[in-house]
């Protein structure tokens, strides 16, 4: 097809103004920081890539990088298949839809430092209701303030009850847009319900997942705010996370330059992995 | 103006290098259309425009790689990038 005129650019300019305010110049100057020292004043001195071999040397980073790396592949363990899951139980005709739509996506209308509190305070051992149930009804003994076990525990059932809905939201409008000459069909050959999921379900399901996959990769590996809230890293370095560990080096000792570098290698890891992520799930339909 | 970026010498010259690449990609692109798609040797179906930024985040982990397992200088692991770019030029 022959392009007649350039007028389409101008329709996409207000999003590459926004885009190069809100992500590029800030990158550009994260580049800077990273190969400067500064001790404020707006002074720096130029320390060559220094900053990136000692993080990269640097035990804690590879400790907290190592503990995010944990952290996201259980939330996506735990909150994909359950969210497909959900999705499939859900009624898709009659009264009950809206019902159980707006109860799913409650937890996600919730902005990340309440849900930090609330979950603060529900796993309080002795007036928390989870953290009493444990310690007086159950007789187990938790307090996420002692031990890292508990600690993990809580920040992943923290991050599953409130990311799970978007998964189940996303697989429900993957489930509700296949049309039901597939399920008569299926009916017709006799398939079973576990080959009707494998061969028409997931298939259709696919697109969907690939962005749930991805959004909630980015989202975890990104996580900073709920779990800052909820255990601000601990006990000890427990529950330090890439972010967590970010900004405590770049705001808790102003330390710009290394900070500067590890988010660029911290951005460089989550580039990566969303590029590999999407061109293997995308992979079979641009044959 | 741009006194608050910290702008160095050889950070603007990396960002220089980066724009004319995709400058230059646009250029090629407005010649000749179509992005010259094709199936690389990796299985995948990849344009002029994702053969640059593959090259691209490989040269950032080959230079992060060297420098994390053995420091400066850079020369090798930039020898190394240059390789891999003229493979995902010609191959991927």
């Amino acid at each position: 097809m022959k392009t007649h005129n350039q007028k389409a650019w101008f329709f996409v300019l207000p999003v590459l103004i926004l885009v190069a305010f809100n992500a590029l110049i800030p990158m550009m100057t994260v580049v800077n920081y990273s190969v400067q020292e500064t001790f404020g004043n707006n002074q720096f001195f130029w320390q060559g890539l220094d900053w990136f071999e000692n993080i990269l040397n640097s035990s804690r980073f590879q400790a907290a990088l190592g503990r995010q790396f944990l952290f996201t592949g259980i939330i996506l363990a735990i909150e994909i298949p359950l969210g497909v899951i959900i999705a499939l139980a859900m009624p898709r005709k009659g009264v009950w839809v809206s019902v159980c739509l707006v109860t799913v996506a409650l937890p996600m209308l919730i902005p990340w430092n309440v849900v930090g509190a609330m979950w603060n305070i529900f796993t309080l051992p002795d007036i928390g209701l989870l953290g009493y149930f444990m310690n007086h009804v159950l007789g187990v003994d938790y307090n996420m303030t002692q031990s890292p076990f508990a600690a993990w525990v809580t920040i992943v059932a923290m991050d599953v009850w409130h990311w799970t809905s978007l998964v189940v939201l996303l697989s429900y409008a993957g489930l509700v847009s296949i049309p039901d000459a597939y399920y008569q069909a299926a009916k017709i050959d006799g398939a079973s319900a576990f080959a009707v999921f494998r061969y028409i379900q997931l298939p259709k399901m696919k697109r969907v997942l690939t962005i749930a996959v991805l959004l909630r990769f980015m989202d975890s590996f990104n996580i900073y705010t709920e779990v800052f809230v909820l255990t601000g890293g601990g006990p000890g370095n427990s529950t330090t996370l890439l972010s967590i560990d970010l900004v405590k080096i770049a705001l808790g000792q102003f330390d710009l330059g290394p900070a500067a570098a590890m988010s660029l290698i911290y951005f460089a890891i989550t580039l990566l992995v969303s590029w590999l992520f999407y061109t293997l799930m995308t992979r079979d339909e641009t044959k | 103006m741009l006194g608050w970026m910290a702008w160095t010498w050889p950070t603007a010259l990396l960002f220089i290098g980066i724009f004319s690449a995709m400058g230059i990609l646009t250029i090629i692109e407005i010649r000749y259309p179509g992005g010259d798609e094709r199936k690389g040797v990796l299985g995948l179906v990849t344009t002029r425009g994702d053969r640059l930024f593959i090259t691209l985040l490989g040269a950032v982990y080959i230079h992060l790689a060297w420098l994390g397992f053995f420091g400066m200088p850079l020369w090798a692991p930039i020898a190394i990038s240059i390789a891999w770019g003229t493979f995902a030029f010609w191959k991927v």
